[in-house]
């Protein structure tokens, strides 16, 4: 049942839209349209020469090795991210959608990493998997694994995968725990006397019934892998060894922080800017048509 | 970020309302980027000077570590809300030297406001560090450093080395690793902290070689690297056979690595001077303090190495006309620094820190109050600077290469791939070359107008 609600003039309407319009504006438009305009220049780091560049910043970039080296160290790094959060926290969903006890303890305990700063959750792996301080670092070492994230970048990226994609689990398990209780038991009965076994049941009955649920998340996890990781990555590698753990968003702070070549880092933000979008314009596409809220 | 604009907005409050009151003192601000303990001692000179006038009162303020306090001031320069002091690392100095009106010299600041500082008495590599190749001074030396070697004493006795005499030459250092690692009863022989400024441009300006072309960047925008040369590639080539044998461990970019060396986890450490103070504190065990050790029948080696550490800079306000500072907020930086070059000021600021006297008197003053009978070692650094004479060459002057920040970290990526096994020294150092000379073409195009 929709309600319409009719205005006389179009003043009302306009003023009520107004601050939020007025913030899209300041904060979305104003600095997005600041950052196409500065990929297209070069600059000295305190701004008081300019020259205009046109394009030459973003050819540059693709013919950087470095950078195309972050953007396949993205596509690896977001892969294992979405992989490791979705399939874990689908795994403890189903667990914790039983019938066990002390059930409430143990959904609160899942959903708590979610409110840990990234930063903070960084320095808590810092503890686990350093090689001098950490407990499961040091326990590698004394049974003889080379254990050392600083110089080896096999091991760097898998644990900055894994702390992301901890950090990511508690999202997951909220919407996948929802997603299972909104499954009716009607139908789970009905596989149930037609004699499917509980492998059975999950995979040809829950899991089709959870697609909405885990397109969503796909969608939200990549999103997060590729915009949200810079607090974990910078805590724990800063992007090394070598390049190993350098993505595209934290090369954007390197590019523009670190180094001040704003020219260059703006066209990078350019390229994720239009990455975002075309991911959000996927959700909003195939998800808003298909789930029923 | 939010923060820091209502922060940055409120101390140009600060600043505008003392104009109103006549009597209340002209506000100078003053950014750094030393952590505690030393941010303290730092803050402390400043109150120490507002305490022996009244017409200007200096208000520090740290803004993180020295990357952080360079973007903050270069971006708070845009904003037209530069501070008037910002300390800025070593590494940043050819990024300052080409700031044009974002920066006044400190030649131009001494002249203008009549105060007269004696550069003269200045240690040679730190003067030259920070002065144009004519010798007028650029910034204003602060706190500098350089990096010598820590090693442990124990650790050394236990190995059945000598503890009172580290080896003078990286053959006799390869001597003595084994030993080390088979009795010195720690994890690993070696590590280092700041690869590149230890290994490579401390290691190039003792021994004599070019960094890069120009002087290393001293004579102009189009220098280009040169640490491809046989010296560095045998030195880098070591260090990662070492790294295979376990004798030597990367231990991280910047100073990353320092801690192995207090909780004796490595039994010799290569870092700078200032690290004295935490090893001071931390350690539980011998230690001693040794210069850096060079490779036999290299021509004119070993000479002095080059400093690090910051330097105090001068910022005008914001890019318009004219800077947008008085007369008096000048004079009232250039009585500052005249405070903080006061031999005693100065001998103290390195007695309390680690950090080396940058002046000849204060090095003095030190040695008459028996600063380094007390403190062995704690000469090192100074003597090190000197060494070779203290005449400078163009190799140990110093370097001064735009985007210098950024040809560090290319240096260190590079490496750490040669670390990890994944190249040869040989082919990390081309690397770098080819990376870090995109950088400098870079500069030179956008500084040249």
């Amino acid at each position: 049942m929709r309600k319409k609600v009719i205005f006389r003039g179009v003043a009302l309407p306009y003023l009520l839209l107004l601050p939020q319009m007025i913030i899209t504006l300041v904060f979305f438009f104003w600095p997005a349209g600041m950052a196409v305009w500065q990929s297209a220049q070069r600059e000295d780091a305190f701004g008081l020469s300019t020259q205009f560049v046109a394009f030459e910043n973003f050819t540059d970039l693709f013919h950087d090795a470095i950078y195309l080296n972050a953007a396949w160290n993205t596509v690896i790094f977001s892969t294992a991210v979405a992989a490791l959060a979705l399939g874990s926290a689908l795994f403890l969903a189903v667990q914790a959608d039983k019938h066990i006890r002390g059930a409430g303890v143990y959904k609160t305990l899942l959903i708590w990493p979610y409110a840990v700063a990234p930063a903070l959750a960084a320095v808590l792996w810092l503890f686990i998997f350093h090689p001098s301080i950490g407990l499961v670092g040091k326990a590698l070492a004394s049974l003889g694994v080379n254990w050392d994230y600083r110089v080896n970048g096999g091991q760097a990226m898998t644990m900055v995968i894994i702390a992301s994609a901890w950090k990511q689990v508690s999202y997951n398990f909220i919407f996948f725990l929802a997603g299972l209780q909104s499954i009716p038991n009607s139908v789970l009965e009905a596989a149930a006397i037609d004699g499917a076994r509980p492998m059975r049941r999950f995979w040809g009955v829950i899991f089709p019934l959870l697609s909405p649920t885990t397109f969503f998340l796909l969608v939200v996890n990549l999103v997060y892998a590729f915009f949200d990781t810079f607090g974990v990555i910078h805590a724990l590698t800063r992007g090394g060894p070598g390049n190993a753990t350098e993505t595209l968003i934290y090369k954007v702070y390197v590019d523009g922080v670190q180094n001040l070549n704003f020219g260059s880092s703006a066209a990078q933000s350019v390229i994720l800017m239009l990455i975002v979008i075309s991911l959000t314009a996927i959700q909003f596409r195939f998800i808003e048509r298909r789930v029923h809220y | 970020m939010q923060r820091r604009t209502l922060l940055t907005g409120a101390m140009s409050l600060g600043v505008a309302a003392p104009a109103l009151a006549q009597s209340a003192p002209i506000e100078i601000q003053f950014w750094h980027g030393l952590a505690n303990p030393l941010g303290g001692l730092l803050e402390k000179r400043a109150t120490d000077f507002n305490a022996t006038q009244t017409k200007y009162k200096i208000v520090p303020t740290f803004r993180g570590s020295y990357p952080e306090t360079m973007v903050a001031a270069i971006a708070a320069f845009r904003a037209n809300n530069a501070p008037h002091i910002v300390q800025m690392f070593e590494v940043g100095t050819g990024t300052m030297m080409n700031a044009g009106r974002a920066v006044k010299p400190v030649h131009e600041l001494l002249a203008e406001t009549g105060v007269s500082i004696d550069f003269d008495d200045y240690l040679p590599g730190v003067r030259g560090y920070y002065s144009l190749a004519d010798g007028r001074m650029m910034s204003m030396p602060f706190n500098s450093s350089t990096t010598v070697v820590w090693y442990n004493k124990d650790a050394f006795s236990r190995a059945g080395v000598d503890p009172n005499k580290f080896p003078e030459t990286w053959e006799g250092v390869a001597e003595i690793l084994p030993k080390l690692k088979a009795g010195g009863g720690t994890q690993v022989p070696m590590s280092t902290a700041w690869l590149t400024w230890a290994q490579i441009e401390n290691f190039s300006a003792i021994h004599d070689i070019p960094l890069a072309t120009l002087a290393n960047g001293f004579g102009g925008l189009g220098t280009e690297l040169r640490i491809n040369n046989p010296l560095v590639q045998r030195h880098m080539a070591a260090l990662v056979q070492w790294q295979k044998d376990g004798l030597f461990r990367y231990g991280g970019r910047n100073n990353a690595g320092e801690p192995a060396f207090p909780n004796g986890e490595a039994a010799i450490m290569f870092t700078s001077s200032g690290f004295r103070a935490r090893v001071q504190r931390e350690a539980r065990f011998g230690w001693g303090v040794a210069m850096l050790p060079y490779y036999q029948g290299t021509p004119r080696a070993p000479i002095n190495s080059i400093i690090g550490g910051a330097s105090l800079w001068v910022m005008n306000k914001g890019p318009a006309a004219g800077g947008g500072r008085s007369r008096d907020e000048f004079v009232g930086v250039a009585e500052f620094f005249k405070y903080l070059s006061n031999p005693e000021v100065d001998a103290q600021w390195h007695m309390d820190t680690g950090y080396v006297p940058v002046r000849r008197a204060s090095y003095a003053i030190a040695k008459d109050k028996g600063f380094y009978r007390e403190n062995p070692g704690a000469d090192v650094p100074i003597e090190q600077l000197l060494r070779g004479g203290g005449t400078l060459t163009d190799n140990s002057r110093g370097i001064r290469l735009g985007g210098f920040v950024e040809i560090r970290t290319i240096m260190e990526e590079e490496m750490e791939r040669a670390f990890q096994g994944q190249q040869t020294a040989e082919q990390a150092l081309t690397a770098a070359t080819t990376r870090g000379n995109v950088v400098l073409r870079n500069f030179e195009r956008a500084n040249r107008g």
